[in-house]
């Protein structure tokens, strides 16, 4: 080989190793980008509501005044909605997306198994706030016209006829939960129906996906024993697949905490505390959908401060999900 | 038949009829939302829809959000596609099984679900409070701080398809690659890529999908505008920040144009979905 060639060679390598180096650090910048992404939310919302927790400190938590006038902000009424529809939805969507995935997997006929669960991933593909409109315009009306009267006469302590019913009467809570003046459908409880709707096709595609890992074997064997369809979803699938169930249900949790619009529009977004509901409330994120843009000063920082705290539990709520999932993929061995 | 077996039997039953009834009532939600959609949206269909713009009220049309929407979503798009495709590759190529890459990953999977509407305050805090403050005012809320905004919802989702559609291509064409003397950066943008592009764009298209009917991160960045705006660097509106707008207000007549709002996004969006569904398809690789 000439020593023109040889380089030529060096010099294409160095070249190349140039290259590399750069083409490395690019990707690397980028991938970190997503994690800056992530502090920096965390770090800007911190920053924003510094005053508000320096002002009320721990007071900010446990408070329920939230008083523009005076400049008094506390966090206690955004927040027991956000958890009262969340804790709604998931009651209703858990069971539902138990039983979709329990027919969509050991029920269904074969040929209507991929149909159907596309038409349900179809539901998570609409937009938030599509499920508001609708909500808003369309379930919450119905909801006051022909469920809301049933409720607050046969369960409510504020019946039309002033004749309490025997739950109202002798179940404890029961008659508070569900008694209510308002004449509208806005409420914690349209709000977290609404939720629900939205997140059965996350947790309900969750279960459907970890029920397939489930041995053939293992089922089989209980199939050969005797067991029905529903004994072995029960017995042998479920408890195969629990982390990963779980997992589900807190992604679906996370998704519903986060929620702005379709919350928003049906939550009625009222500052108080009930103990019904059938009244309106709000959440964190509706209170900032609402309030932000006209906020100045110490409400705005008492805003920023809600969003660090409905950032910092939707993180603690998805990592726990997303940790329960893994469990089960390492089981897999993948 | 013994008490054992027929209680067994009816539990049974009875289980398989209330999952049947479960997916009965999720697919009768889904029905009941789309039907409603098309139906007030198909009514409130005009001509002026897409000819006038939001500023003459109950006489107008949505011309200028649906532009504002494009633009944003463009915007968007434009960020989040080149970094979430290089941060995939990254972690699929680079960093598979390093600790850092996944850290990364697994914070990736947890920023899907991530509430928008902290990413909204999180645009605003780093991009309208700086620009507004430089531009003593004359720039505050902006096309651009929008599209930002909206690029850090997409960006997990264009990262997570790209890192899975790489894991994918079979490991032969690296090594076939890398035997010929091909540097990696060479192989990585000139053949990993390539073999995996339908994927990537259907991660891109499900991306864009996911941020056309995303409202919360909006409303605090690229606030809205009645009249037209071109310039990113102005107030921009939006379909979503246009129809919470008039779904909020009290006239019949606003109501209208937001159901027309509302179907114009949802036949996008689900035109969209089924594409991606279709292009992925067509590739028989499996998205899971």
């Amino acid at each position: 080989m000439t020593t023109a060639t040889t380089d030529i060679l060096e010099q294409r390598s160095r070249r190349d190793a140039r290259h590399e180096r750069l083409f490395r650090w690019l990707l690397k910048a980028c991938a970190l980008l997503v994690l800056a992404s992530l502090l920096g939310a965390a770090a800007a919302t911190l920053w924003g509501g510094r005053d508000a927790f320096a002002t009320f400190g721990w007071h900010f938590l446990v408070s329920s005044e939230w008083d523009p006038g005076n400049e008094v902000y506390g966090a206690l009424v955004p927040v027991y909605g956000t958890l009262a529809t969340s804790f709604i939805a998931l009651l209703i969507a858990v069971p539902i997306s138990f039983g979709i995935a329990v027919y969509l997997s050991e029920v269904a006929p074969a040929w209507l198994r991929t149909p159907v669960a596309s038409a349900i991933e179809l539901l998570a593909g609409i937009p938030s706030i599509i499920y508001g409109m609708w909500g808003l315009f369309i379930f919450a009306p119905f909801f006051a016209e022909h469920v809301k009267p049933w409720l607050t006469n046969n369960l409510g302590n504020q019946p039309d006829d002033g004749q309490l019913s025997w739950v109202a009467e002798h179940v404890p809570f029961v008659g508070k939960l569900f008694g209510s003046s308002y004449p509208f459908g806005a409420s914690i409880l349209v709000a977290g129906i609404v939720l629900a709707i939205m997140i059965i096709p996350f947790i309900s595609s969750v279960m459907r996906e970890v029920f397939q890992t489930v041995p053939t074997r293992l089922k089989e064997s209980a199939y050969a024993l005797g067991s029905s369809t529903w004994e072995v979803s029960w017995d042998i699938v479920l408890p195969y697949t629990r982390s990963a169930v779980i997992g589900g249900i807190f992604l679906g949790l996370g998704r519903a905490l986060g929620e702005t619009m379709a919350v928003t529009f049906v939550l009625g977004n009222a500052m108080q505390l009930s103990a019904s509901l059938l009244d309106p409330g709000t959440s964190i994120a509706s209170t900032i959908a609402n309030q932000f843009s006209e906020a100045v000063g110490l409400q705005k920082s008492a805003l920023m401060a809600l969003a660090f705290l409905l950032f910092v539990v939707t993180f603690i709520v998805l990592l726990i999900a997303r940790l329960m999932l893994r469990r089960l993929a390492s089981k897999e061995g993948r | 038949m013994s008490a054992l077996y027929l209680r067994r039997r009816i539990t049974n039953a009875l289980a398989m009829t209330m999952s049947m009834l479960a997916t009965l009532v999720g697919l009768a939600f889904l029905a009941w939302i789309l039907w409603e959609t098309l139906r007030q949206g198909i009514s409130a269909l005009d001509l002026k829809l897409f000819t006038k713009i939001t500023a003459y009220g109950e006489d107008g049309g949505l011309l200028n959000s649906m532009a504002g929407s494009l633009i944003i979503n463009f915007i968007g798009i434009g960020i989040a596609t080149p970094i979430g495709v290089l941060a995939g590759t990254w972690l699929a190529e680079y960093a598979n099984r390093t600790k850092l890459g996944e850290s990364i990953r697994f914070l990736n999977d947890i920023l899907l679900s991530a509430p928008s509407i902290v990413m909204g305050l999180f645009v605003y805090t780093i991009i309208v409070l700086p620009s507004t403050a430089l531009t003593h005012g004359n720039t505050t809320f902006s096309g651009f701080a929008g599209g930002v905004a909206l690029a850090l919802i997409a960006l997990p989702v264009i990262v997570r398809t790209t890192d899975e559609m790489l894991r994918l291509v079979p490991s032969t064409l690296r090594e076939a690659a890398l035997s010929l003397g091909v540097p990696q950066w060479k192989l990585t943008l000139q053949i990993l890529i390539r073999a995996a592009r339908s994927g990537i764009i259907t991660g891109v298209l499900l991306a864009l999908a996911r941020i056309s009917g995303e409202t919360a991160p909006l409303l605090f960045t690229a606030f809205g505008n009645n009249y037209m705006a071109i310039n990113p660097m102005e107030k921009m509106s939006s379909l979503p920040q246009i129809i919470y707008q008039y779904a909020n207000d009290p006239g019949e007549a606003m109501h209208a144009l937001a159901w027309a709002g509302a179907f114009v996004i949802t036949m996008f969006v689900l035109l969209l979905s089924l594409a991606s569904r279709l292009i992925l398809s067509r590739t028989k690789v499996s998205h899971d």
